[in-house]
């Protein structure tokens, strides 16, 4: 694996595009930026299922696409389950002559709520049956296609359409579900997490998901400006925070074995992520002091499972 | 040389999906369950079927991943019934929008509440418009016939949808009766191979179900009807060769002793058997009256209803789901209304009844004629008129 990994350097990432580019996401959107490079990373040979949410309308709408790849709109919950489809339907029909032998990347590329809520259990499914598949979430927690509705991965106090900051109601009320964790549950070859704003890293990540044998997954931090209200230039920059603060660390669970990717002798305070963004704006000292406790203590847990392992 | 054997109905649906080479099954064993998949299963296991065999999560990933393994170009089958027929019901519309050709039985059972596993048409009749085409069975040798000849239409390229075979849960799911089943030669001659012309291919990428706004939604629709209407001509002309090849002969509506009958009872899939020993105890006692069995219910057979009421002047229609609120039975409302046009002189009587089971005996088909009869002709009070129901 380790050869194939994508070293530091322009020349040596890929200039073919397979996402065009006159699409209509968002200015600064996080997800757009992932989407380019794990394609970059995947290369040309990628079959791509996308379910409802912003990338149904953003990337495609007739007579235009911006998916220089075979592509296709799926259901909310069911582009993992569409995926196992087409990736048995290839392994058959090769082992049948039927068509030439080829490695073929298949991906379900779903947003939070296809993957945390509606689609949790397709994809719980895929994982266990080992489909040789790569899922990648774009996280930008919420349903944002919708109208920024809250999911099980909006963090805590996050104040989204179905979560607003009201006046005896401050927001999320209810701490992000680990999706990661339930993934690497189903000891599948490959976990990891990545943000855009560690390009290399997440290609990286995204290619060893591609060549495990089995199910690869990666979590993806997808900042959005629209949803988490702050000027999109910001994009990198609030992606990077999430990192350095600890609120989201970029790790990965490699056949069982934990690692993080980004490791700072000392982790930002969860203030400087929270700060910029409209969605924490009502957070009280109080509710920001308990952001920051649960965010040390699931740092030190995954510590120490890096450490554990170490040892 | 073809071989008669006992089969149960599930083995019949399992043994068309083994002789026409499926290349993928995902399956759900969803309460009721039938022996279909298990028998596949089996298959599979003893490599007597090269078939990659997808044990889904659900019903609805049952028919996901039958719409992934469709669309690159494998031959594609499962199997449902009821609740879980419903819970891939979103993906019904997909899998015909996108015009993939996968195969399913559906055993057909009642749905719930009350809780119940025991046989009527009424998860059938939710799928009328989510575009497969649709067949009903009506015995064990049908089942194995209609699954080979769906993948052959359905597979055909001026097609391209899916179709759904309909055996009644349990009268036929379970019980066994004698099938011919005919030599994988006779099977290679009848069915080529599956080639979908817009598989998913990396070197010629193209974008599937992509967002239409109004401006396009509607064409994309009104083509896919018309599709499936003309489907019917390509349904007829494979039933044709299919009789040629392996004697024998079907139609979209299947008249017993119907030529010439003035008062004629529509009936759907198993329960046609029973009426027509009922037809039969008539006919001996000099009544004029025949059986139509609907076997196309999508595409709708209006040409061939056209022609089986020739000479009929009253159509008595068993329905075995109830249309909760609505004016009666699913099918007399729709032979009615195919009908308002042509034959305003044909007097109606909609009956429903064997809902969850609660099959009639030959008796009761006998009496389903005569109350029927006495509603054509007198007229009721009462919009859904049941037999055999208390209350």
């Amino acid at each position: 694996m380790e050869s194939e990994v994508i070293k530091f350097g322009k020349n040596l990432v890929a200039k073919d595009e397979f996402l065009s580019s006159g699409h209509r996401a968002c200015q600064g959107c996080g997800s757009a930026l992932l989407i380019r490079l794990a394609l970059k990373a995947l290369g040309k040979d990628t079959i791509v299922c996308v379910p409802a949410g912003c990338w149904s309308g953003v990337g495609s709408m007739y007579p235009e696409t911006a998916w220089e790849v075979p592509w296709m709109q799926t259901l909310f919950e069911n582009s993992s389950a569409v995926a196992s489809g087409i990736e048995s339907a290839f392994r058959i029909l090769m082992e049948k002559g039927r068509i030439p032998e080829k490695h073929v990347n298949f991906l379900a590329l779903a947003g939070d709520g296809a993957t945390n809520d509606i689609g949790v259990a397709a994809l719980s499914g895929v994982l266990e049956r080992g489909h040789d598949i790569v899922y990648i979430c774009m996280d930008n927690e919420a349903y944002m296609n919708t109208g920024i509705q809250r999911s099980s991965a909006t963090p805590y106090g996050a104040a989204t359409t179905t979560s607003p900051a009201g006046k005896v109601v401050p927001g999320q009320t209810t701490w992000k579900k680990d999706m990661p964790a339930i993934v690497a549950a189903h000891e599948i070859p490959y976990v990891a997490t990545a943000c855009p704003s560690y390009p290399f890293d997440l290609m990286n990540k995204v290619r060893k998901a591609a060549e495990a044998k089995g199910p690869g997954y990666v979590h993806v931090l997808s900042p959005c400006p629209t949803g988490w209200r702050f000027p999109p230039q910001l994009t990198v920059e609030i992606g990077r925070l999430a990192v350095e603060t600890g609120f989201f660390p970029l790790y990965e669970v490699e056949d069982g074995r934990y690692k993080l990717n980004v490791d700072r002798p000392t982790l930002k305070p969860v203030l400087d992520y929270l700060k910029p963004q409209g969605r924490f704006r009502h957070l009280s000292e109080k509710q920001i002091d308990k952001i920051q406790a649960r965010v040390n203590r699931k740092y030190a847990e995954l510590k120490a499972k890096v450490t554990a392992q170490a040892a | 040389m073809s071989k008669r054997v006992p089969l149960e109905g599930s083995f019949a649906a399992a043994e068309a999906a083994r002789m026409a080479d499926v290349d993928v099954i995902a399956a759900y064993p969803i309460t009721p369950q039938s022996h279909i998949i298990e028998r596949l299963a089996d298959f599979v296991a003893n490599g007597e079927l090269n078939a990659a065999y997808i044990p889904v999560e659900s019903e609805h990933s049952a028919m996901s991943a039958c719409w992934g393994a469709s669309g690159a170009g494998a031959r594609t089958f499962t199997a449902t019934a009821s609740q879980g027929f419903f819970l891939m019901h979103e993906v019904l519309y997909f899998v015909a929008g996108m015009r993939l050709p996968v195969v399913m039985t559906v055993a057909n059972r009642a749905v719930g509440p009350p809780t119940n596993i025991w046989g009527d048409h009424s998860d059938a009749m939710s799928a009328r418009d989510t575009g497969w085409i649709q067949i009903f069975a009506a015995n064990n040798q049908e089942i194995f016939d209609f699954v080979l000849s769906c993948f052959r239409f359905c597979e055909d390229p001026r097609v391209l949808l899916p179709a759904m075979v309909h055996l009644d849960g349990f009268t036929l799911s379970h019980v066994v009766e004698p099938v011919i089943l005919p030599e994988q030669e006779e099977v290679n001659r009848f069915l080529p191979k599956y080639q979908h012309p817009y598989v998913y291919d990396t070197d010629k990428p193209m974008s599937y179900g992509i967002v239409m706004s109004p401006d396009t939604y509607a064409e994309v629709k009104k083509a896919q009807d018309i599709t499936l209407r003309e489907s019917k001509e390509v349904i007829l002309q494979a039933w044709k060769e299919f009789g040629d090849i392996f004697g024998r002969y079907y139609s979209p509506i299947e008249g017993y002793r119907s030529q010439g009958a003035k008062t004629l009872l529509m009936s759907t899939g198993a329960l046609s058997e029973t009426a027509k020993v009922a037809i039969d105890r008539k006919r001996d006692r000099g009544e004029d009256v025949g059986l139509l069995t609907l076997h196309l219910w999508r595409p709708f057979p209006f040409q061939e209803l056209y022609e089986a009421l020739k000479d009929a002047e009253t159509l008595i229609v068993f329905d075995r789901s109830i249309s909760l609120g609505g004016p009666g039975g699913p099918i007399i409302s729709e032979v009615k209304s195919a009908l308002f046009d042509r034959r305003r002189d044909i007097k109606f009587a909609g009956l429903v009844g064997a809902l969850c089971g609660r099959n009639p005996s030959v008796e009761q088909f006998e009496e389903i004629i005569d109350r029927g009869r006495e509603i054509a002709e007198k007229g009721s009070s009462e919009v859904l008129e049941t037999i055999g129901i208390r209350g």
